[in-house]
Order: structure tokens, then C-alpha cells, then sequence
């Protein structure tokens, strides 16, 4: 953990703002750039840096590892699982058009969820690989 | 024209600058920062190449993310490289031999953004058109990266997750063996004392 003031401060300044750009460049990924991927890891970036400044273990009672892995899978299974319901409408797999009253709305909605789940999935990896090599014990150091 | 030369030269001796940096270091951390510089010149070429999606995602995930990863991963490193003792010169002709034939092929390439090439012409007119009337979102990029190509997003993130979940497993079992080889140690120095 630092001790530097200027740092503890600029963290908690910045973390909020930093996951407002996440969530920015995550929902707004269907009329600019942006998406899925890159919303997932400026997500990301914000726990890491608090984890960076405020030690492992303030990061891991911020964002408990259990609730991680929780999501981890979860964005996974939300883009298949909205593959599985547009088959279950009678469509085929990941064909978005049934999911909403026209095929342009189902497009809409089938592409938010679908981006919705890689941010989840890509956010959570990066941190659980941040505190998986930060928490690593090796061999060598007892 | 003359400014998108002048700026691609620019990024170009950028590049060159870390690459002759990178092999010349010895010290890990400085090897970290200059990929990570590398990645952020690669983020504004293609950002003059209009491939503003890319960009986004190379300075986020090659000059960001993967810097800190890799950061957090030297930990576990020795500070500097050993130093290559094994002759360099069949590996630098090799290199040569396929950048001149790289180069050699670059001037058959159709000129970047010319319509009548033929990427332009296979499926992309079906996938502009649709985006505007089978989908109604502005950016193309993410119709087909969401929905043309699907699949291929989904293999993607299952990639992404498969890759997380190898690397949890790894590093967990590890600090198990760990503590086991120790009560292991503990045990049998408790029996010989």
C-alpha cells in the first residue's frame, strides 16, 4: 500500500470516472468505437489501479474474488444464452431478429447483451489473472 | 497526402527507434515499457489506417492491460535477461531474407482504400448495406463483429474465459503443492529432530 497522499487520492478521484468511460465505451460500442473487449478492460483497469494503490487485500474486500469468478462465467453464459433463447424462439443460434418486435429491435437487443457478455467475461478475467499473479506464492520464498 | 506521409514516416522511425531499443536491452522492466510504447505507435498507425476500433482496442489491451499482466508477472522474474551467446548471424539472414520477400509482396497489394479491390468487393457491399437496413446501427464494425460474425465473438470470449480459467488453475494448485511440500518439510524435520 503507498503511503503517498497525492496517489490515494488521484485513485479515488479517478475511480468512478474511469468506470463511467468503461461503461461509455461499452454501451456506446453500436454507434462509435468501442465494444465489448475494450469496455471490459478500462473496467478492469480501475480495480487493478485500486488494487495497485490500496494493496491486495483492500482490492479483494472492494471486489471479492468469489463474486469475480461469479461473473467471470456469467458473461460467458450470457452470449450463449442468448444464442440458446433465440433457438428456443425458433430461430436459429445467435440469430438476434426474434428476440425483439422487429428484426431491427432484435438486432438491437441480441448485439447489447451480446457485448454486454464479453465485457463481463473480458473484465473479470483481467482481474482475476491481476490478483492470480499478485497473490502468487512461489516455491523459491517462504 | 504529403501530411499522412509525413506523419506514417514519423510513426514508422518511432517504431524502428523500439525495436532497435528492444533488442538491445537487457533489463526486463525497460523490455515492458517499450512493447508497451510499441503498442501505442501501432495504436496510431491505425488510427491514420481509419481502423479507429482497433486502435481503441490495441492501446487498451497491448499498451494498457497486457503492460500491467506483464508487469505483475515479472515479479516472479530474474531482473535482467542472460545474455545470448550462440551465434546471431543465420538468424539476422533469415529475418532479412523474409522482410526483403514481405516487402517484395507488399507491392502487389491493391492501394489501401481503393474500391475496386477485390475485399471491397466480395461480401463487404452486403454487409454495409444490411448494417443500414437489417440491423439500423451506425457502426459497422460492431454489427459485424456482434451479429455477421457471432460465432466467431463467441468463440472469442469462450478463448478469453478458457485462457482465465487455465491460469486460476495453474497458479491455485501451485500454492497447494506449495503449502503441502512445506507441512511435508515440516513434518519430516519434526521426525528426525
Amino acid at each position: 500500500m503507498h503511503k503517498n497522499p497525492i496517489l490515494r487520492i488521484s485513485t479515488k478521484i479517478l475511480f468512478a470516472p474511469i468506470i463511467l468511460f468503461g461503461l461509455y465505451v461499452q454501451f456506446h460500442g453500436d454507434f462509435g468505437p468501442g465494444g465489448g473487449f475494450q469496455a471490459g478492460v478500462i473496467v478492469a483497469s480501475a480495480f487493478i489501479l485500486y488494487s495497485i494503490v490500496f494493496g491486495l487485500d483492500e482490492g479483494k474486500k472492494l471486489f471479492p474474488s468469489n463474486i469475480n469468478l461469479f461473473l467471470l462465467a456469467l458473461g460467458g453464459l450470457l452470449y450463449g444464452g442468448v444464442g440458446i433463447a433465440s433457438m428456443i424462439l425458433g430461430e436459429e443460434f445467435l440469430s438476434y431478429n426474434i428476440l425483439g418486435s422487429t428484426p431491427q429491435s432484435g438486432q438491437h437487443v441480441g448485439i447489447l447483451l451480446v457485448e454486454f457478455g464479453v465485457g463481463l467475461t473480458v473484465s473479470n478475467v483481467m482481474i482475476a489473472l491481476f490478483n492470480a499473479f499478485v497473490g502468487f506464492k512461489s516455491g523459491k520464498d517462504k | 497526402m504529403i501530411s499522412e506521409l509525413v506523419i506514417n514516416a514519423f510513426l514508422v522511425t518511432v517504431m524502428l527507434g523500439i525495436g532497435i531499443a528492444l533488442l538491445r536491452t537487457r533489463t526486463v522492466i525497460f523490455t515492458v515499457v517499450l512493447t508497451s510504447a510499441y503498442s501505442l505507435i501501432a495504436a496510431l498507425m491505425f488510427i491514420t489506417l481509419d481502423a479507429v476500433d482497433v486502435a481503441f482496442t490495441e492501446a487498451s489491451v497491448g499498451a494498457g492491460i497486457s503492460t500491467i499482466l506483464f508487469l505483475a508477472a515479472m515479479a516472479y522474474l530474474p531482473k535482467e535477461e542472460e545474455k545470448n551467446l550462440n551465434s546471431q548471424i543465420l538468424p539476422a539472414i533469415s529475418c532479412m531474407v523474409l522482410g526483403g520477400i514481405l516487402i517484395w509482396c507488399s507491392y502487389d497489394l491493391p492501394e489501401i482504400g481503393l474500391l475496386s479491390s477485390p475485399i471491397h468487393q466480395h461480401i463487404v457491399p452486403d454487409y454495409i448495406l444490411g448494417t443500414r437496413d437489417d440491423i439500423d446501427i451506425p457502426n459497422i464494425v460492431t454489427a459485424v463483429l456482434a451479429s455477421y460474425r457471432g460465432y466467431d465473438t463467441f468463440g472469442e470470449t469462450i478463448v478469453v474465459f478458457t485462457a482465465g480459467v487455465a491460469v486460476l488453475a495453474l497458479l491455485k494448485n501451485n500454492t497447494k503443492a506449495i503449502k503441502q511440500n512445506n507441512n511435508k518439510s515440516k513434518k519430516k524435520v519434526g521426525k528426525h529432530a
